[in-house]
């Protein structure tokens, strides 16, 4: 199978979808001319030219909010926020609009859009272009939250969030960007909703999202030198979201340590061991651990930065002393 | 009606006295039933603004769109809104429009090109933008009218949505209706201009102020609009002037006499839309038994319209948990 970048694998998952299906287009800040700003769109606006690859103003409220009004309307919209933070000035059309539409019209109207954006730390932001916010997406009925770790699922998740009949926030990390990995050559989906086992193993599972995932796989490799046997499970999407799997896996190996990059309080980390507390509390030895990132906006310099986010010792150190009871 | 053409025939202007009267009547039976405090959640009336919907709305085809505000219930009558689901959504009964789920302020009818009215002030404008852009991309030929207040004149989704729909030469007509209040603070104190319209130079479109009670004057500008819009020439901004007889919504007391006086609400009423109309028509030689054969008609129509209501099941509880997302 070929190897592809992370970039590589969204931008073909927009551009099959492209040709597949008239009604889907492009809009949103430098997502035209410059090929967006970390190049995810390059090379589109040649290939589908300037309607369906629409450069706009910098107005994230209107980006977002002619997505929905497009997407009732017959059309399939991905409209790119180029940062997590500013969807919070596009909130009132993603949350009282895109998210309530069918419901409130009795099921009349749909939302078909996809609001793709970036998370995440490092590349040294500082608080207001580094955040994660995906918890507060996902806590809103009628919203889908899809953040995928690797460029197979990338692809394979991105079609499935341009087909699906509901408005997705779908956030992509800025540090996985030039990840490489295997993506097969054909066409394929991933239906939103299912986790992925990406490690099996019998001591503990850790369960971990977007960036957090090659962290949590790396902290299973130091482990098992060390006689641990550690299994990681990628929700991949947020809402909806597969507990039976994170369940199955809690019921094998009886710990669990949930890994993100989002601060701690209220984050998407509480929701999962909350659901696995109410579902499989006799399937666990231990608490439940969290590591997750510190409750701080986060920081320029890069000593503090890399201090206040889960790093691959802090999973490591976290399953050690979950397992072995030492810390 | 067979508006549209440059001069209204007297049917057509009958047409628009009958859908005038149906916004009234309509909404002074919810006067009565919301006194009686059988109405549940906010009523927001839109008495003494009938001209606006009516005269913007005969200048639209049937599969054009629109958007409208939380003071929704002309729009919907005027773009062909049948009484009966309407007073039944407001009733919360599985009958409505939207079976209960949207209530007075988000009726929407998808059948009728009604995307919906709108909790959120200005909620509704980058709305109206996308689906124009949708019709535009699609080549649906439709137009689409997107309604708000004066008040949501100074949202910043206001501002965004008519640069980009300049920028991009959507076929949309904002219709600001400027009843003078944004809820209690009068257009004085929210915005140092008098003429809204001005704001359309900003964005390099035309922009218009009409008498909005003054029925034709605001159906011969909206068709300007309308047919600017559809030959792909732009949006307009089209501002009506007109009042709010009621307060902000039915809880207001005395109808805002906090902060206004009851000798400008009758200066206002002295301006009723709906008498000019029927003045007119006298003049025109139409015969009173005509008028009151019409009037009677319509309280008749409000009449069934509150018993279909009435006599309407309230959905079944596990409509609360249907349409979150969609298939």
């Amino acid at each position: 199978m070929r190897t592809i970048t992370y970039r590589e694998a969204l931008r073909e998952a927009m551009r099959e979808e492209m040709v597949r299906d008239e009604s889907v287009f492009i809009l949103g800040e430098d997502v035209g001319v410059y090929g967006g700003i970390f190049g995810v769109t390059a090379g589109l606006l040649a290939e589908f030219g300037e309607e369906r690859v629409r450069d706009t103003p910098i107005s994230e409220a209107a980006i977002a909010g002619i997505a929905v009004g497009a997407s009732m309307t017959g059309m399939r919209p991905i409209a790119e926020i180029m940062f997590v933070d500013f969807t919070t000035i596009a909130l009132d059309q993603i949350v009282n609009q895109g998210a309530k539409w069918h419901y409130m019209s009795g099921g009349k109207l749909t939302v078909p859009a996809v609001i793709r954006t970036y998370t995440g730390t490092g590349r040294r932001t500082a608080a207001q272009h580094s955040q994660s916010l995906e918890a507060w997406h996902a806590h809103v009925p009628g919203l889908k939250v899809v953040m995928p770790a690797t460029p197979y699922d990338a692809k394979g998740l991105l079609k499935s969030a341009i087909r699906d009949n509901n408005l997705v926030v779908f956030i992509e990390h800025k540090m996985l960007l030039n990840e490489k990995g295997q993506v097969p050559e054909g066409e394929y989906l991933i239906p939103l909703g299912q986790a992925d086992v990406k490690r099996p193993g019998e001591d503990c599972t850790v369960v971990a999202t977007s960036l957090m995932v090659g962290r949590a796989l790396k902290a299973a490799e130091i482990l098992e030198a060390e006689g641990i046997s550690v299994e990681v499970v990628d929700p991949r999407t947020l809402r909806p979201l597969d507990i039976d799997t994170i369940c199955q896996s809690v019921a094998k190996t009886n710990r669990l340590v949930i890994v993100h990059e989002a601060c701690q309080f209220g984050g998407i980390g509480a929701e999962i061991a909350a659901q696995v507390g109410e579902r499989a509390f006799f399937d666990l030895d231990a608490p439940i651990v969290r590591v997750a990132g510190k409750d701080v906006p986060i920081p320029f310099s890069p000593a503090l930065e890399d201090a206040v986010v889960p790093s691959v010792e802090d999973i490591a150190a976290a399953v050690r002393s979950l397992v072995k009871g030492v810390a | 009606m067979g508006a549209r053409a440059t001069e209204l025939s007297q049917e057509d202007l009958l047409c628009m006295y009958r859908k005038m009267l149906e916004a009234r009547y309509f909404e002074e039976k919810v006067v009565e039933i919301y006194a009686q405090g059988l109405m549940p959640g906010l009523a927001h009336l839109y008495i003494g603004q009938e001209a606006v919907a009516v005269g913007v709305c005969a200048a639209l085809k049937p599969e054009d769109l629109i958007t409208s505000t939380h003071r929704g219930h002309g729009h919907c009558i005027a773009k062909g809104g049948d009484l009966k689901p309407m007073m039944a959504e407001l009733f919360g009964k599985a009958t409505g429009y939207c079976r209960g789920k949207g209530g007075s302020m988000h009726i929407s009818a998808f059948e009728l090109g009604i995307l919906g009215a709108n909790g959120v002030v200005g909620g509704g404008i980058p709305i109206a933008t996308g689906a124009a852009l949708s019709a535009k991309m699609r080549g649906s030929g439709q137009v689409v009218a997107c309604f708000f207040g004066d008040g949501a004149s100074n949202q910043g989704s206001f501002h965004e949505s008519l640069n980009i729909a300049a920028l991009w030469k959507l076929p949309v007509v904002y219709v600001c209706e400027n009843n003078r209040y944004g809820i209690s603070v009068s257009q004085a104190r929210h915005q140092a201009i008098e003429n809204i319209s001005v704001r359309a130079q900003a964005y390099g479109m035309p922009g218009v102020t009409v008498d909005g009670n003054d029925v034709e004057a605001v159906y011969r500008a909206a068709r300007e609009a309308v047919e600017r819009a559809r030959q792909g020439s732009g949006p307009t901004l089209v501002e009506c002037k007109t009042y709010r007889w009621r307060g902000h919504h039915e809880g207001d007391p005395n109808q805002g006499q906090r902060y206004r006086s009851r000798e400008e609400i009758q200066e206002w009423k002295e301006k009723c839309p709906i008498k000019r109309l029927r003045t007119k028509l006298l003049a025109k030689g139409v015969s009173p038994s005509k008028l009151e054969e019409i009037e009677a008609t319509v309280r008749e129509a409000v009449e069934q319209a509150v018993e279909y209501a009435n006599n309407s099941p309230f959905p079944s509880i596990k409509e609360a948990f249907s349409d979150v997302y969609a298939e």
